[in-house]
């Protein structure tokens, strides 16, 4: 009777989508909290590295010139106002930056201008003049000035002296095509994402519905139906595939959508649209293998586990491994050339994914990764309907 | 008569843990729960296992399911060996004990579905026969109750008739009665006496004297996982009450009742 595989699956999906809450917490939630959270840590990181757009900077400034004054009150869209510290020695404006009542300190030396002009780094025994800038770091707006004001100093001392430029003309000298620098890009990051969001999308499931129902006694009901234990074990891993497939999409969609403010202009030109249908379709299956064999690994290890919380302990280590594995996609060297890598559960995954992202695939090898996966899937199945069967392991 | 149930030397061992040892205060690794055990049953009649809790009565009726597999011995069942093939087996019995338990999540319109289907039953037998046994139960009021939200009573009535959805010719219970309320109990031994009406042979395990003197055609008395005797049930009791003649057996074999 194939059709009690089919009843298994309906049984199973019933069971979960039936439930709204479970579906909740399980599919919409994990990719919503992704957002939500990705979001509000992106846009509070960026408020707190740059100050506000209207911010007027508070400045000390000892022996000023004139032609470096007129460079800072020229920075686009910044206003400083350098404030008159007669009176106050130089302890007095050191204290009034460590309070954080003004943001810099310039100590110039007097007749700084006409000093550098005079100076020669290649004859000179003196040192070079030298310009002194207090700051407070745990400040932004007094560490954004503080910049600011080094690169103001740079460009005024490289003006005097200009030998060379570099990469000076308005032209793109950076020759990496957008598909190339995003193919790096979400070749490190992704497969290692989806992996992680993967197995614990397949762990909020997989122990509930394997080790659950031997904890609550409702698979011997199901154990004394003429139903093959063989048609039980697939379509448990069937199903509690699909739901995991669905909810490591919602994470992962989760993260790609807040990619953007998570990552500022970092990921300037980062587009997911330089990968083609096939790209698309090949890492679809890769994905749907490698989560039957995580279901299976699961299936197994729930079905000797006595109780929900047993299965999560023993899941443990596994999750360890994956992870483990995962985060091989972020070492470079890119994918491994001989077929026997891809013979390895998890590892072959990762790889063949970051293979695709990186446009450097060798397809025999994807094919080795999906047949050693659906291999290992059969040899989990065949493992889980053994253990149905086992009288000791089902109620013990 | 016609021979539906033959069991020959069914034989069931298990270890005992370290910790069960210590709580017996036993030393032997190795517990025998049934000892080469045999009966026959026939058709169209109520078999009653008697015996105390622990003689192994659970464990026969466990295995004659093909929940577990005995040692060694076997039994056929309407032409079906539980050691040869236990699937052929699962879809001529009804089996019914506390054990198996329902999910709770679901309806009891809807575990009857899923179970016929498990069993192959056809959707027009099906939903006659649906009709027919909630109406007996009363189980139409709840039908789309959720499992969880039902009464321990109703409860067992659900799982009494999902038992059923494939509608066996051999029905085994364990301990029919266990744990429900009077009205209840009497719903279910009144049905075991209709399916007996109906040509179905039952099986069931109590250590209820009244319930097997009311609805028992032959008694098989168990003590110490070893069948004493199995006859009918006018003969068994010789002329005494079932309770009188049981402790009389009992002190036989065993000795004075502690």
């Amino acid at each position: 009777m194939k059709s009690n595989l089919i009843t298994i699956i309906k049984k199973e999906l019933a069971r979960f989508f039936g439930d709204k809450r479970m579906a909740f917490t399980t599919i919409l939630m994990p990719g919503l909290m992704i957002y939500i959270l990705y979001n509000f840590m992106g846009s509070s990181l960026m408020s707190q590295f740059t100050a506000d757009e209207d911010y007027e900077y508070q400045v000390y400034a000892d022996n000023l010139p004139d032609s470096i004054e007129q460079s800072i009150k020229a920075m686009d869209g910044v206003k400083v106002n350098v404030m008159d510290g007669t009176g106050m020695g130089e302890a007095d404006k050191k204290a009034a930056i460590a309070d954080k009542e003004a943001d810099l300190y310039a100590v110039f030396p007097a007749g700084f201008e006409a000093d550098v002009l005079t100076y020669d780094s290649m004859t000179s025994t003196d040192p070079a003049p030298q310009v002194e800038l207090y700051y407070n770091s745990s400040s932004t707006e007094s560490s954004e000035l503080y910049q600011m004001m080094i690169s103001v100093l740079d460009y005024y001392e490289s003006a005097m002296a200009n030998r060379f430029d570099v990469n000076a003309k308005e032209e793109a000298y950076d020759l990496a095509t957008n598909e190339d620098s995003s193919g790096r890009f979400f070749a490190m990051m992704v497969p290692m994402l989806l992996m992680i969001f993967l197995f614990s999308g397949c762990m909020a499931v997989a122990p509930e519905a394997i080790a659950g129902e031997k904890e609550r006694g409702t698979i011997a009901t199901l154990l004394v139906t003429p139903m093959k234990r063989s048609h039980l074990a697939l379509g448990k891993i069937i199903s509690l595939s699909v739901i995991g497939v669905l909810s490591g999409a919602s994470s992962f969609i989760g993260t790609m959508l807040s990619l953007p403010t998570l990552m500022g202009a970092g990921s300037d030109g980062m587009d997911m649209s330089v990968y083609g249908v096939n790209d698309y379709a090949l890492l679809l299956v890769v994905i749907l293998t490698t989560v039957l064999v995580m279901v299976g690994a699961m299936a197994v290890l729930s079905a000797l586990a006595k109780s929900v919380k047993e299965a999560s302990t023993m899941v443990m280590p596994l999750m360890i491994v994956v992870m483990v594995v995962a985060l091989t996609s972020m070492m470079g060297g890119g994918a491994p050339e001989a077929s026997y890598w891809y013979m390895i559960p998890f590892y072959n995954s990762v790889q063949s994914m970051n293979g695709i992202f990186l446009f450097d695939y060798n397809i025999t090898n994807i094919v080795v990764t999906l047949v050693s996966n659906l291999a290992y899937t059969l040899l989990l199945t065949g493992l889980l309907t053994k253990l149905f069967g086992s009288e000791k392991i089902m109620y013990s | 008569m016609e021979e539906i149930i033959r069991v020959e030397g069914l034989k069931k061992t298990f270890t005992l843990s370290a910790k069960q040892q210590k709580i017996e205060h036993t030393k032997e690794k190795v517990r025998t729960a049934v000892d080469n055990l045999s009966f026959t049953a026939y058709k169209g009649e109520v078999f009653g296992l008697l015996g105390p809790n622990g003689a192994g009565k659970t464990t026969t009726l466990r295995m004659l399911a093909t929940l577990i597999r005995p040692d060694s011995g076997d039994a056929v069942l309407d032409g079906s060996s539980i050691v040869q093939t236990p699937e052929e087996v699962r879809g001529k019995i009804g089996f019914l004990t506390s054990e198996l338990k329902l999910e709770g999540f679901f309806t009891p319109n809807y575990l009857f579905d899923f179970f016929s289907e498990l069993h192959g039953v056809e959707r027009g037998v099906r939903d006659a026969r649906k009709r027919q046994l909630f109406e007996r139960f009363g189980i139409e009021k709840f039908a789309e109750v959720k499992i969880a939200d039902l009464s321990t009573g109703m409860k067992q009535k659900v799982s009494l008739v999902i038992s059923l959805v494939h509608d066996p010719q051999i029905v085994i219970f364990d301990e029919p009665t266990n744990g429900l309320d009077v009205l209840t109990a009497k719903v279910v031994t009144d049905f075991l006496l209709e399916l007996k009406a109906e040509g179905k042979t039952v099986i069931v395990s109590t250590h209820i004297f009244s319930l097997i003197e009311k609805i028992c055609d032959r008694v098989g008395v168990i003590i110490k996982g070893k069948m004493i005797v199995c006859d009918d049930l006018e003969r068994v009791k010789a002329g005494m009450s079932l309770e009188d003649r049981f402790f009389e057996i009992y002190k036989e074999t065993v000795g004075d009742v502690e």
